[in-house]
């Protein structure tokens, strides 16, 4: 960059700024200790009961939060149902019977041939495709969201640019609390470190901006279906 | 659009919304429709009080430590291949968005809503260098087209009507077929979804604001509606994060517990539909996302902020619970605030950022009726901080000479009690006498200011000292 020599002034300012004003000079072994332990602790905080469900009820709350968004759900017994849910949601929405998806391996491994009207395409969105198909990383039972990462397995643009998102959720995968999710993405992908791009997803895109009338598909999809695959081993929750 | 700054004509600024017919038919909607969801919403969760504590919490905590914060963020977001750049003030952060924007040879860019944008006056800079900014947030967009500031933080077109719109729409989309009915909002939002689809696809940067900073990981989050700030960062070239200094928060568990209280205090939804954690570019193997990220960490006066009795202030994550609870700005808007902060958050913000000498105005802009502090998502004392500055204001000899004077003369009395006693008494008896017919004045000598617009209520007995004195006896004769 250019402006580097005058960035690296302007940092050494605001960090002189905001010290003097704290009455601090960054190097007192208690504050530093006191950030340490915050970033590996990670403390909770507050967790809603709502969100420490026994299993059944969790996938309850999981469903009944996904379509209060104003999302559809269904729920099928195993992900070989899969295809012929998504060939099901097309032809009841007259929609072309055609799906682009992510090379997932969980997608990639689905008896697609059960449907042969269906076109399958991989890969990511250039915005002409009217539905998208991806797998969450975890749905989460409290204000029924679903999580996608980012990556060559699942392409941010699927989330975005096609007009219907239908996305598999593993209902091993549904947590009840936010904090489960990130103890799940530390486990895959080291502590502090995350993909890209972390989406929470609750519900299609809205926007209320003219005259707080509330209209779905403003830029994002304007439906989003979910299809909950399996059940929750009991006590996992 | 044009931020020059009208906060001290806001008692002009104030009349003239006040007489504007389609602006008070918008600004009528504005209470019923928050008011009753954020309501709702908090009374779903039975936890809601008890994380409003824990946000106020994590922010204390984190402003107390926000040097050593900021380095972690700057570590780590360096580590994930992110560039950080700090500016001292509005200047250099739009020429740090300039010169991104200039290496790329961007000719347009995409902008989410970001109120550090407003505040740096971003698009009229990036216009002036030959640059297109658009708008992508609905709101954004319609008032970008009118030329027009954001009225409120969260719906910046919340003081237009869709007849507004529709003609603003006919008059800018001029290449599509006039004929075309408008008359419904799902018409107006499907043609600027057409619109900007177009804008997205062909943008070379994408600048959005961030609603936090994520030490612990070097992560920007967004949290959008509409998705357009998605489409913004995912498609382009580039992604330009803009932020204040107080964005920042130390753990992914810390910003999830202030999510549970954004989005309820905000819109009254359980969680804002796209929560969007960015961290660094696009990775070697993905097949989408911009191919560089770099953040823009704005001070502009808020270092200050940290020393003296604003910190507080410092809190804010930008709900507009405040002003969508304030019966002033419902009555006057926030365009009258005449800056890019309306409302009580604007109120206290306004003179830390533009100076109290410009500012003064908006801090006595309130009836102190303390509802922004109820709803206050992470309990700033907004009613305080006013005082705060109403105090200052008068110290810097900034308060208009008449109320000078009234104050210094009632100080006169007050202070000689045995003057003020009897002078009270008896004007209270003239005022008693006088008012007796209709139990109210609806003109007053020396209160024209209150008359003009309300009547005046007769006093019905003694003086408040008289009736406390005489209730204090009668309670210990009743002993």
């Amino acid at each position: 960059m250019t402006s580097s020599s005058s960035d690296h002034s302007s940092r050494d300012v605001v960090f002189a700024s905001v010290r003097r004003a704290l009455g601090v000079n960054g190097a007192e072994a208690p504050r530093r200790q006191a950030v340490a332990d915050r970033i590996a602790g990670h403390p909770e905080g507050v967790i809603p009961a709502r969100a420490q469900l026994p299993a059944d009820e969790q996938i309850a709350l999981f469903k009944a939060m996904v379509e209060a968004a104003a999302a559809t759900l269904v729920h099928l017994p195993d992900a070989a149902a899969v295809p012929g849910a998504v060939a099901a949601y097309l032809r009841a929405r007259n929609l072309p019977m055609s799906i682009l998806r992510g090379a997932d391996p969980r997608l990639a491994g689905l008896p697609w041939q059960d449907e042969p009207a269906l076109d399958v395409w991989i890969g990511p969105s250039d915005g002409r495709q009217l539905a998208g198909l991806s797998h969450a990383f975890a749905g989460i039972a409290e204000s029924g969201t679903v999580v996608m990462l980012s990556g060559p397995d699942n392409p941010s643009t699927l989330n975005l640019l096609p007009d219907h998102h239908l996305v598999v959720v593993d209902a091993r995968d549904v947590t009840g609390t936010y904090e489960e999710v990130w103890t799940r993405i530390r486990a895959a992908y080291g502590p502090g470190t995350l993909p890209r791009t972390v989406n929470w997803i609750t519900g299609p895109s809205r926007s209320a901006d003219i005259e707080q009338t509330l209209l779905l598909g403003a830029h994002g999809p304007r439906s989003l279906h979910v299809l909950l695959v399996g059940e929750m081993p009991a006590g996992e929750a | 659009m044009s931020v020059h700054i009208t906060s001290p004509d806001f008692k002009a600024n104030a009349r003239k919304a006040l007489a504007d017919a389609p602006l008070q038919q918008a600004l009528a909607k504005v209470g019923p429709g928050f008011i009753g969801k954020r309501a709702a919403a908090a009374d779903k969760l039975p936890e809601f009080k008890a994380l409003r504590d824990s946000a106020r919490d994590i922010k204390n905590h984190t402003l107390a430590h926000l040097d050593l914060y900021l380095e972690r963020f700057e570590t780590k977001a360096r580590a994930a291949g992110g560039h950080v750049h700090f500016a001292v003030d509005a200047a250099q952060a739009r020429d740090i968005v300039l010169d991104i924007c200039r290496q790329l040879g961007a000719k347009t860019v995409t902008k989410g809503k970001s109120m550090i944008s407003e505040e740096i006056a971003l698009n009229d800079h990036l216009e002036a260098n030959g640059i297109e900014p658009v708008e992508t947030d609905l709101g954004e967009y319609l008032i970008q087209i009118r030329g027009e500031g954001p009225s409120h933080i969260i719906a910046p077109a919340i003081h237009l009507n869709k007849e507004q719109v529709e003609a603003d729409f006919r008059r800018v989309h001029a290449d599509l077929p006039p004929e075309r009915n408008l008359s419904e909002p799902t018409a107006l939002l499907a043609e600027a979804r057409g619109k900007l689809r177009e804008r997205f696809l062909a943008a070379d940067v994408g600048i959005t604001g961030a609603n936090f900073l994520v030490a612990e990981t070097g992560t920007s989050i967004i949290v959008t509606n509409e998705g357009n700030g998605d489409l913004t960062q995912t498609l382009p070239k580039a992604h330009i994060v803009l932020a204040s200094l107080e964005k920042l928060v130390p753990t992914l568990e810390d910003v999830s517990q202030l999510l549970r209280v954004l989005a309820r205090s905000a819109t009254g939804q359980e969680m804002s539909v796209y929560t969007t954690f960015s961290t660094g570019p696009r990775r070697a193997d993905d097949l989408d996302g911009p191919g560089e990220y770099h953040v823009v960490i704005l001070d502009n006066g808020r270092s200050g902020m940290l020393a003296g009795q604003f910190r507080e202030m410092l809190r804010c994550i930008r709900c507009g619970a405040c002003m969508n609870h304030c019966p002033v700005y419902h009555a006057v808007g926030g365009h009258a605030y005449g800056w890019v902060y309306p409302g009580p958050m604007g109120a206290v913000l306004t003179p830390s950022l533009i100076g109290i000498e410009k500012g003064r105005n908006l801090p006595n802009a309130s009836t102190f009726c303390g509802r922004c502090e109820q709803v206050c998502p992470v309990r700033i004392p907004l009613p305080k901080l006013m005082r705060n500055w109403r105090e200052k204001e008068f110290e810097r000899h900034l308060t208009p000479a008449t109320q000078r004077y009234g104050l210094a003369f009632w100080a006169f009395f007050a202070r000689r009690g045995w003057l003020y006693r009897p002078a009270t008494r008896a004007a209270m008896a003239v005022l008693a006498l006088a008012g007796k017919a209709r139990g109210r004045f609806s003109k007053l000598p020396l209160a024209g200011g209150w008359t003009q617009y309300r009547e005046f209520p007769a006093p019905e007995g003694g003086t408040f000292q008289a009736q406390w004195a005489a209730r204090t006896s009668a309670q210990k004769s009743a002993r």
